[in-house]
């Protein structure tokens, strides 16, 4: 009796090994296949002539030096330059000093954060709209300021080519600054609070010890916001979709816009590819370092 | 020491402090506002007919409100060419999400379970390499993607999408559920096969009764993400199987006649309910998930 307990229990373990192995496989062979087989070909074609159709004959770096002679690709480059600049500083500034001041026993303190955060769970698309009749040139906010009073304010950017970009800046912020202050506030309520007493004991007023103290113990923090919002800024797409559809012209185009408009409408494929590929690197240029350092952390 | 402690820094209670304590509202109340306006800007907008809107201004409240804009955005507003409202994308939306949020959790529990409570050699190294998925940007997997849901026979349907979302969700699901289950001891589990439990077993009478907050974060946060997606839902879907995000922005963007303002708001508001709704009953969930989404953004 004893034995064929075992032996069962034996089977059944052997069973075991096999099934955790089996049950991964299908998540596994899809994250092959749709991740990466997927970048490989794309990979593949930005290196052919491919147009409207793929084509499989290998030609070099054509389509990247096409890519870097295509003045519509630098008007992108400098968008993204500007609005992610921008965007990450204004999101981080108002992040923190919002975490700051929610940290200081606010009575109120849950309302607040969930009215900070409330637009994280809004769509861009839904943002692009509102912001795009709020900052409407005759009726939005220009209509607004007249009514208060200030006859000759004027507020075109959302159709001036030099300032429309931000516009989308001001939306973008709009959107996640409330984020970067649930990391941070989270971040804040992990410091030991002694440290912050010994600080003051020490005679360092309120700034010096934020500045000094508490900022550089949430570098972490300041490190994942980073990487994050720089995520959300490359990506951005739906937003300008939304807000600017890329203009006026090609004003507020960025490199998702301009890999969307060649794949999609231009049926440039090949082009398309490599502006792709392009968005790939940069991402993985400031990702990679950081998921590494991250998995290491987490396997001491 | 006529001093209180205030989280973290102490201050003399006096006039002072009183008055930071004004001014410290002040400015929290100003973000309040400044967070809040536009979403009140989008309600007052919706609620205003048309000459309200021109005669008016952001602000000025509705004199005489009217669902009208609302009730012209759900059902007879123009998205191209099709005049029938949003009802119809935001069906195809409550198609896509359910499906694609019930599929991609489900497999996300089971890879998160497998991958912390039976390490087999490898483990690491799989969840590593589908980790990566979490944070490619997705142009770069488009045209392969259209290329395969044409040859599937997928282009432009409702399915496609529920495909592409699982898939591209799977990696956010694993994590939450190996997040997760890498805090259950093993204990357990041992304590379980000894009792004669296999890998099944200890997966639906022993983890699943413990992960339901597992299980909260991450239906909120697949809901959120794929209720939200615009770029698949515009690359692979065509008219009739537009998602709401997506009609959303062709309504918007619809330019023949006059531009009706309150009824693209109505629209937009429409469009953000549900994922506004989950956030206001769920809101730390919410929360709970952007910070273990935090690694991926």
């Amino acid at each position: 009796m004893a034995a064929t307990a075992t032996n069962i229990l034996v089977r059944l373990k052997r069973v075991d090994i096999w099934l955790p192995k089996i049950v991964i496989a299908p998540s596994f062979a899809a994250s092959l296949f749709f991740v990466y087989a997927f970048i490989g070909w794309t990979v593949y074609i930005s290196f052919t002539r491919s147009g409207v159709l793929p084509r499989y004959e290998l030609a070099g770096f054509v389509q990247y030096v096409r890519l870097w002679n295509t003045p519509r690709w630098y008007v992108a480059l400098e968008n993204l330059v500007v609005f992610g600049v921008l965007f990450m500083a204004i999101c981080l500034v108002v992040g923190i000093i919002l975490a700051i001041l929610l940290d200081q026993r606010i009575r109120a303190e849950g309302a607040l954060r969930t009215i900070y955060l409330y637009p994280m769970a809004l769509s861009f698309i839904v943002t692009g709209t509102a912001w795009k009749w709020i900052l409407n040139p005759t009726l939005g906010i220009e209509k607004l300021m007249h009514d208060i009073g200030f006859a000759s304010f004027q507020f075109d950017w959302l159709v001036n080519r030099e300032m429309a970009i931000y516009t989308v800046v001001i939306a973008g912020v709009w959107q996640s600054s409330g984020y970067v202050m649930a990391l941070f506030l989270a971040g804040l309520r992990t410091i030991d609070d002694e440290i912050i007493k010994a600080a003051a004991i020490d005679g360092a007023g309120p700034a010096r010890t934020y500045l000094g103290i508490v900022l550089p113990m949430l570098r972490p923090v300041f490190l994942s916001a980073v990487i994050v919002l720089s995520h959300l800024a490359i990506k951005s797409f739906d937003l300008v979709m939304a807000l600017t559809a890329g203009g006026p012209g090609i004003a507020t185009d960025l490199p998702a816009t301009f890999m969307y408009a060649y794949a999609f409408q231009r049926s440039e494929l090949g082009l398309a590819a490599a502006s792709a590929v392009m968005m790939l690197v940069t991402i993985m240029a400031v990702v990679v370092p950081y998921l590494y350092s991250e998995l290491r952390a987490g396997r001491r | 020491m006529n001093a209180r402690q205030v989280h973290g820094i102490v201050r003399p209670k006096n006039a002072v402090h009183t008055a930071l304590r004004i001014v410290l509202f002040a400015i929290l109340g100003l973000f309040a506002l400044y967070y809040l306006l536009p979403f009140i800007v989008m309600v007052i907008t919706a609620l205003k007919p048309l000459e309200e809107i021109r005669g008016g201004n952001l602000i000025s409240l509705p004199r005489n409100p009217t669902l009208e804009p609302t009730l012209r955005a759900w059902d007879s507003a123009c998205v191209g060419v099709r005049c029938e409202g949003l009802k119809q994308y935001m069906w195809n939306s409550v198609a896509m999400v359910v499906p694609a949020v019930l599929f991609s959790t489900m497999l996300g529990a089971i890879n998160g379970y497998a991958l912390t409570k039976w390490r087999f050699r490898g483990a690491d190294l799989i969840f590593g390499l589908m980790l990566f998925g979490a944070f490619i940007p997705f142009q770069v997997v488009l045209l392969p993607m259209a290329r395969t849901l044409g040859i599937l026979g997928l282009a432009g349907t409702t399915t496609g999408l529920v495909l592409v979302h699982t898939v591209y969700g799977l990696a956010f699901t694993t994590l939450f559920f190996r997040n997760f289950f890498v805090g259950v001891s093993n204990g357990i589990v041992q304590a379980a096969q000894i009792d004669g439990a296999g890998f099944f077993g200890i997966f639906f009478r022993v983890m699943l009764p413990m992960a339901p907050p597992a299980f909260v974060v991450t239906v909120i946060w697949q809901f959120t993400q794929i209720w939200n997606d615009f770029l698949f839902g515009i690359a692979f879907t065509a008219g009739d199987s537009n998602p709401a995000t997506v009609a959303l922005n062709n309504l918007v963007a619809s330019s023949t006649g006059v531009k009706e303002y309150n009824v693209d708001m109505a629209a937009a508001i429409i469009a953000a309910i549900p994922t506004l709704i989950v956030y206001v009953f769920a809101g730390k969930y919410f929360v709970r998930g952007l910070a273990a989404g935090a690694l991926k953004g």
